[in-house]
């Protein structure tokens, strides 16, 4: 992918940001990144065009799973060294709560890096971390550099 | 369902969700191909979560479907499991065919396909669990 060689060779490959603006449907979802050290955080800011029942109102279902899935790629970028964009193989969602209209956060933890395929399990919540909105495990196909 | 347009919620208008028909208990929705739901800047592929977003949104379609269904009756995805076969090929719409399989007092059970033209040469495939009759009641 252009962007993940132009900023390797910047030296900004930590730039999960720059990665994201160039990634159309994560800037559509309006996906944040907050970094401290190797600690990344995602943030979704709640706008109406969010929502998948607007009685609750409530998070629509696909963009919870969207938001996980944007978590676990980013973490697994920031974890290793690709050629391109992680493919998602599989991914399965546990919705434990529904999503509230309100920012949303996520963290994701790489659970086993193999050679071709990475192991990625993430969780979002909103005003209390012990309480998460859905978590998510799914496997990536890597290229690696 | 009189209005169909109106059961289409706020993000799935906002990717493009269209439905298309309903035939046997079998519904079939379609996502046009559009700039912002690019996940691959250097493909043109659309990102899986548009893929996620559709099966959900065509998933819950298909328990609505089902006969004896009470259009007030709220439900909620418990879980929903998507397997990525190949990309979308880019410029071409993603049409979802959903179908729900079995439906119990509580839990709908629903299989769903993602594909471009053929639904035996799928994009993904995935299946999901639904609760139902979850309050549907603005929260204090």
């Amino acid at each position: 992918m252009e962007i993940l060689k132009q900023l390797r060779e910047e030296g900004r490959t930590q730039d999960m940001q720059a990665l994201l603006n160039h990634i159309p449907f994560a800037s559509f979802l309006g996906v944040e990144i907050d970094r401290k050290g190797n600690e990344i955080t995602t943030i979704l800011p709640f706008r109406d065009e969010l929502v998948g029942n607007p009685v609750l109102p409530a998070l629509h279902g696909g963009v919870i799973g969207a938001f996980l899935e944007i978590t676990s790629v980013i973490q697994l970028l920031y974890d290793t060294q690709c050629e391109r964009l992680p493919k998602t193989v599989d991914i399965s969602i546990d919705y434990l709560r529904s999503g509230r209209a309100v920012e949303t956060y996520g963290r994701a933890i790489v659970t086993r890096q193999g050679r071709r395929i990475a192991n990625v399990r993430a969780e979002i919540w909103q005003e209390e971390i012990d309480k998460s909105v859905a978590a998510s495990h799914g496997h990536f196909l890597m290229t690696p550099v | 369902m009189s209005d169909l347009a109106s059961t289409i919620p706020a993000f799935g208008q906002a990717i493009g969700l269209e439905y298309r028909d309903t035939v046997d208990g079998m519904v079939t929705l379609c996502v046009p191909y559009a700039e912002h739901l690019i996940g691959d800047p250097d493909t043109g592929v659309i990102h899986g979560g548009v893929i996620t977003a559709a099966l959900d949104n065509g998933s819950g379609w298909a328990v609505r479907v089902t006969e004896g269904w009470d259009l007030d009756m709220a439900m909620a995805t418990l879980d929903l499991r998507i397997d990525y076969m190949k990309p979308s090929a880019p410029g071409e719409d993603l049409l979802i065919r959903a179908e729900c399989y079995k439906r119990t007092k509580n839990i709908a059970f629903i299989r769903a396909v993602a594909y471009n033209s053929d639904p035996e040469d799928p994009v993904a495939t995935s299946v999901a669990a639904f609760m139902l009759g979850t309050l549907n009641q603005p929260r204090v």
